[in-house]
């Protein structure tokens, strides 16, 4: 075990503890009986955005094997598409086993470079949520070592409020140490795109609501220009499409996948670089790249689904200071509430690199699952922004007088309150993981600051 | 805990009735900051500090404890006590300290040992006690007030000069040996700050005032500084006067 310091992909909130890495339940066992009152957490990549997976002045088990010399440890039935994968192994390791055999993995946020543990932890969800739920929906069964060391076999079917109580659980009801996931077959490594410049934020709405085509494409997302303003006030970028045909991809290979990583951010960028000027210089040209005309392409997997990914360590470009994403969630019907969230930010001169827009499908059974049916905006901002605290305090606000929830994988600011008010579900989650962990040993710093975790139990 | 944007849930300040340190809870006191402890010797006096920052901010959950700044020997129990009342202390804003400008030293030789208890050995009693506390919980911030009379101590103040020399030196060993813990130690050195400690004092150069200190200490947690000077030049003026040669120090009209 060595002393780190971590923080989360934002690079804010800094903090130091006991971190050992293994994938070896023995290991992890005997480290369980040996934490301190500070508690422990399982981390994976260390993707998600704030303090989800940090525990200050406690243990950390990280769980990956990105080098492990011994290959991947997965296994792809060929005929069902039935994974049965460690939660060490990223969804980059799984796509580059799993593509080229005519699989894909069932959901994939904006990153590949996540656990199987932590995605299941956060629940994450992509593109596809309207159309194929999040990715809890596809885990078929789980193995999940408890505080006490006892693994237990989890599934939708035979223990159902372990199950959802771990999907979104944000590591807090145990490790999860495998599991079984449906993928979706392929027939090409190709996405066909369709993509359309929308010219305000009416438009942008119409395009993607229920009522109109958006329910027949699989995937769909819409980039939005959060400086923008007066009649272009939230114009945006759409881009829907599926998986191609091997047919529609012209190529004697049409399931070949080369994801390789371009460029690396470098370790120096001063605070500042990514400003509103900057900012704005990029929407500009990001929007008029686009074609004004409605537009199909074929794109590869990495240019639709993880462009961010081309920049190795992208989260530096926000400096030392670090950035923070905000991820929320509104019904369908408060379209009024997103607009006058996008005119608070854009009033107030906050400038976001990347803001993302997209309508989500029903919720499912977890508890503190984030996606439920409704909008959902996703936006980065440098962390050292002045007035940012106030500025997101009555955001917030907005989003919970609304019916709103925030997506905890990336939060790292909201008050205990709002997980409460946003997720109806949390005191019956309560109960659950106190029964999963009566010792009270998961912690982690999110759960620390929301009250996550019983704070009458040690700190 | 602290969050993303720079605030921290749970604040302590030590010298609750300190006017600076009050300031600087007005500036560090923002939405998200759930918990805060005024220590102080006259809890009325703190209630009513306590009461303006609750009307701004009424979500605010706010303690009190006792202590006596000079008793080196409690503040072991200080701080567990203040930790009982709120888990873990994200910032601690140690602002305890006396003046005594214009004491007499040569006839009361006890206000020299109160102050000596207070400016230093009681307070550094105080940042061991918080620092052991931090680096249990992987992280947290000790804001300590020091002041550019430690610089290099003149003639009108020594004793307090000395306390503050003594301190400073202290605290920022204190941060290098918390190296790696995660804790760590912000250094302040105000000029003259205009306040009731200096109330019919002759303002120095580059004087200043709570506002304008509260927002530099306030920008040096967002940044992680070691050291801030309020106002900023005072770090070349003091470069210069530190390495004058007695000689001319001693000629200046300070």
């Amino acid at each position: 075990m060595t002393m780190q310091r971590l923080s989360g992909w934002g690079r804010t909130a800094w903090t130091v503890a006991d971190v050992i890495n293994t994938t070896d339940e023995n290991i992890m066992r005997s480290t369980l009986a040996s934490v301190g009152k500070r508690g422990a957490i399982a981390r994976g990549l260390g993707r998600s955005y704030g303090a989800a997976a940090q525990n200050a002045g406690g243990t950390v088990v990280e769980i990956t094997s990105e080098h492990d010399p011994m290959g991947i440890d997965a296994v792809l039935d060929p005929i069902s598409g039935i994974l049965d994968v460690a939660s060490s192994v990223s969804l980059d390791s799984i796509l580059r086993m799993c593509v080229p055999r005519g699989w894909f993995v069932p959901v994939t946020p904006g990153t590949r470079f996540v656990t199987i543990g932590g995605a299941i932890a956060s629940d994450v969800h992509g593109k596809n949520h309207h159309f194929d739920g999040s990715f809890g929906q596809h885990v078929l069964s789980m193995t999940v070592m408890l505080s006490s060391g006892e693994i237990v076999e989890l599934s939708p079917e035979t223990n159902p409020a372990w199950f959802w109580a771990t999907v979104g659980g944000m590591g807090l009801t145990g490790i999860v140490i495998r599991a079984s996931l449906q993928m979706l077959r392929i027939e090409s490594s190709q996405v066909r795109v369709e993509t359309e410049r929308l010219a305000n934020f009416d438009a942008v709405c119409d395009a993607m609501s229920g009522d109109g085509e958006d329910d027949s494409y699989r995937y769909s997302v819409c980039w939005v220009d959060l400086l923008a303003t007066g009649s272009s006030m939230g114009r945006g970028v759409l881009t829907r499409g599926d998986h191609a045909s091997a047919a529609e991809v012209d190529n004697s290979d049409p399931l070949h996948y080369d994801p390789r990583l371009r460029v690396s951010a470098p370790g120096w960028v001063p605070n500042g670089l990514l400003n509103k000027l900057s900012i704005k210089a990029f929407n500009e040209a990001w929007y008029r790249k686009a074609p004004s005309k409605r537009h199909v392409g074929m794109e590869s997997i990495p240019a639709f689904f993880h462009p961010l990914d081309g920049v190795n360590k992208w989260n530096r470009l926000y400096g030392p200071q670090g950035f923070i994403q905000y991820q929320f969630i509104v019904p369908l019907d408060r379209t009024d509430v997103l607009r006058k969230v996008i005119e608070t930010f854009s009033s107030a001169g906050v400038a976001s690199f990347l803001a993302v827009l997209k309508r989500m499908g029903p919720q499912n059974l977890a508890p503190l699952s984030f996606p439920t049916e409704g909008w959902t905006l996703t936006l980065d901002m440098a962390a050292g922004t002045k007035g940012l605290a106030e500025l997101l305090a009555s955001v917030d606000s907005m989003v919970l007088d609304a019916g709103g929830r925030h997506y905890l994988a990336k939060d790292s600011h909201v008050a205990p309150s709002a997980v409460r008010r946003g997720y109806p579900r949390f005191e019956e989650w309560m109960s659950t993981r106190d029964a999963m962990d009566p010792a009270g040993l998961w912690r982690s710093d999110l759960a620390r600051r929301l009250g996550l975790v019983d704070p009458r139990r040690n700190s | 805990m602290k969050n993303g944007v720079g605030v921290a849930q749970n604040i302590v300040l030590f010298g609750g009735t300190s006017e600076i340190g009050q300031v600087i809870l007005r500036r560090v006191v923002k939405p998200g900051v759930s918990r805060l402890v005024l220590v102080s010797r006259d809890i009325d006096a703190a209630n009513r500090v306590s009461q303006e920052l609750v009307g701004a901010h009424p979500e605010l959950d706010v303690h009190h404890v006792r202590y006596e700044a000079s008793d080196a020997a409690s503040m072991e129990h200080v701080v567990a006590e203040v930790a009982d009342s709120i888990g873990d202390i994200d910032i601690a804003i140690v602002a305890q300290g006396l003046l005594n400008e214009g004491a007499d030293y040569y006839t009361n030789p006890a206000d020299l040992v109160e102050m000596v208890n207070v400016n230093f050995t009681g307070e550094m009693v105080l940042l061991y006690a918080l620092a052991s506390r931090m680096r249990g919980q992987g992280y947290g911030k000790i804001v300590v007030l020091s002041s550019v009379a430690g610089e290099r101590v003149r003639r009108g103040n020594p004793v307090y000069g000395a306390t503050k020399a003594g301190l400073d030196g202290f605290a920022l060993a204190l941060d290098h040996e918390l190296d790696g813990s995660g804790a760590s130690v912000l250094v302040v050195r105000p000029g003259f700050v205009t306040t009731k400690m200096t109330t019919g004092m002759k303002k120095a150069p580059l004087s200043t005032n709570p506002e304008a200190v509260a927002q530099i200490v306030e920008k040096g947690i967002a940044t992680d500084k070691k050291v801030v000077w309020a106002p900023a030049p005072l770090h070349w003026m003091f470069l210069i006067l530190k390495n004058l040669p007695i000689a001319i120090w001693r000629r200046l009209p300070i």
